[in-house]
């Protein structure tokens, strides 16, 4: 895999400083309450995993960040900077990549199209393409082919690719591996560390711990809208109790 | 512009499936209804006409399409501005009355155009203060959206009444845009001619911006996902405006065409229009500048066959075109995805 264009120094050794806190989030959809006071907070570098079981708060905790269901109260800063109020555009424009569970395609567009738009600040950098095509090889067969005649594994690659078109300080992505056949599942989890050997910053929602297990640095685990656990990834798969505990399932039954 | 290409193109692209079938719907009407007239004079009459009505139906709906497709907003007001631009052609059509008498085509021309600009420019700022006082108070609500846009379709046909008086205004076309050509026992209207090639000039302007620029590339996304261009940086709340403004500006400039067609300006000549222009959009597909314009001939040429052949149809034509293309695409010609 070849490495990221921008910023693509491996990753040395980086200051603990947190690129990402959570302080207190609540988070109100409608009538329900599903965030209640999530505190954590992401290192700068490397691969977080947000886990947790269907309906704890995952995904609203990335909409959350993004501001596409904002905060009812608590905080939220990235580098440092409040962004708990601001709309979605100006947190995109900070430098954090969204993919969301749905992907979001625009499947009317090609996949050119799809990507030309993700690169807000200027024309695509070809270099930057090479880089995404090595990763996601399958882009560049079909680049002139509207995103919604697509496969599964190939919207979620476009997805994904959008999220890189140019350079972001944190991107946030959810479920990237779920309906995904096994083989796509492998080349997902070779993509995510090739993203990681590049040096970027990642939250990352899985539901597959297999997948989790394998690219995790640290690892927040979700629970009725709180952060039941907090830690390395190594520690959460060496102690099978704790994944009975904590997700209700252990590494040996996924693989 | 975006024109950013492969770094090093792949040998084998597969091709895009272009949806041909709808496209194709307009010329096999055509041929089918040939058989039925006995003078084919008459069919190449009707035919031209119903395209010269098509396109003018199209130049009044595509605002209201995009509105609809990119913003959610169910905009019942959308008639007044057709009527707005017929009365703002009056602005020019005052001062200007001797370019149109005169035996010039470059002043019969020039009248036209500067009606269109004025009409443009009312309609697209009255568009502006209409989106900012009605319409943004109630997005996301498509009942309130119904009865406030309503209610300010009124309360601006009252304004029309209050401004230029409640009596209908006669319009004289342009000295030439009157009369006909003649070719043999073929009929074309001048001013029909002159409305084809303003739609067709307004159709590929509207495509060239949607498909070749990065403003039409963002309008097409915030279409289908709205969350996801916000997401990804974009303004959208800033673009809503501008297509709100855009799509009232050509409503205006359907307005002046549907004026001087009509010959005859009334407050009402915009709402009267609309049920028309609610069906072209939902045979179309809600969102879709192209199901737009298939659409609008479509609907326009069936009217005028089915109103030569059997005109007691003529009235159910428009229902019928609708409730059989729905039949075949529950979402019209040209599903737009959606979120």
């Amino acid at each position: 895999m070849a490495s990221s264009p921008a910023r693509h120094a491996p990753p040395a050794p980086r200051p603990a400083a947190p690129i990402l806190r959570l302080e207190g989030v609540h988070t109100h959809v409608g009538p329900y309450h599903i965030l209640h006071g999530v505190d954590f907070e992401v290192p700068s570098g490397g691969l977080t995993m947000l886990l947790g079981r269907n309906g704890a708060g995952k995904t609203t905790t990335l909409r959350t960040i993004m501001g596409l269901w904002p905060a009812s109260k608590g905080r939220i800063t990235f580098e440092g900077q409040d962004i708990t109020a601001r709309p979605t555009p100006d947190i995109a424009r900070a430098g954090i990549g969204y993919v969301p569970e749905s992907m979001g395609i625009f499947a009317d567009l090609t996949v050119r199209e799809n990507l030309i738009l993700a690169a807000r600040s200027g024309p695509l950098d070809n270099t930057r393409l090479d880089w995404i095509f090595s990763l996601f090889p399958a882009l560049k067969r079909f680049w002139a082919l509207p995103a919604g005649q697509l496969s599964g594994g190939q919207k979620q690659m476009l997805a994904i690719s959008r999220a890189l078109a140019e350079p972001r300080r944190l991107l946030l992505i959810d479920e990237p591996t779920k309906g995904l056949a096994p083989v796509i599942v492998r080349n997902m989890i070779e993509a995510f560390q090739a993203l990681k050997a590049a040096g970027e910053t990642i939250l990352l929602v899985e539901q597959n711990f297999y997948a989790a297990s394998q690219l995790g640095d640290s690892v927040l685990v979700m629970d009725d809208g709180r952060i039941v656990h907090a830690g390395a990834m190594r520690d959460l798969v060496a102690d099978a109790g704790l994944q009975q505990r904590l997700l209700g399932l252990s590494l040996d039954t996924h693989q | 512009m975006t024109a950013t290409a492969a770094p090093s193109p792949p040998t084998e692209l597969p091709k895009p499936k272009t949806d041909w079938v709808p496209i194709l719907l307009v010329p096999a009407l055509m041929v089918l209804a040939l058989p039925f007239f006995g003078d084919p004079s008459a069919w190449v009459t009707l035919t031209l006409a119903g395209l010269a009505m098509g396109m003018m139906v199209f130049l009044m709906a595509s605002g209201l399409t995009l509105v609809f497709g990119l913003m959610d907003v169910i905009n019942f007001g959308h008639g007044v501005f057709i009527s707005l631009g017929a009365y703002a052609a009056l602005l020019v059509l005052g001062p200007l009355a001797s370019w149109g008498q005169a035996d010039s085509v470059l002043l019969n021309l020039g009248l036209l155009a500067a009606c269109i600009v004025v009409a443009a420019l009312v309609t697209g700022a009255v568009g502006a203060v209409f989106e900012r006082v009605i319409v943004r108070p109630v997005y996301g609500s498509h009942l309130k959206q119904i009865l406030v846009t309503m209610g300010g379709l009124i309360v601006a046909e009252q304004a029309i009444h209050a401004i230029w008086g409640a009596s209908p205004i006669p319009v004289a076309l342009p000295q030439t845009f009157r009369g006909a050509f003649v070719l043999g026992d073929i009929v074309m209207e001048r001013y029909r001619v002159a409305a084809v090639v303003i739609g067709l000039a307004v159709y590929a302007l509207m495509h060239l911006v949607l498909n070749r620029t990065r403003i039409g590339l963002i309008i097409r996304a915030g279409v289908e996902n709205p969350e996801m261009v916000e997401a990804l940086g974009y303004r959208i709340r800033r673009l809503f405006v501008g297509v709100f403004v855009a799509g009232s500006a050509l409503a205006g400039l359907g307005g002046v065409m549907w004026g001087f067609y009509r010959q005859t300006l009334t407050a009402g000549m915009g709402m009267e229009v609309m049920v028309l222009v609610f069906i072209v959009i939902i045979v179309g597909g809600l969102g879709s500048i192209g199901g737009c314009f298939v659409g609008a001939l479509l609907v326009a040429l069936v009217a005028n066959y089915v109103g030569f052949l059997a005109p007691k149809l003529a009235l159910v034509s428009n229902i019928l075109v609708m409730a059989l293309v729905l039949v075949w695409r529950p979402q019209g010609l040209f599903p737009v995805a959606r979120r």
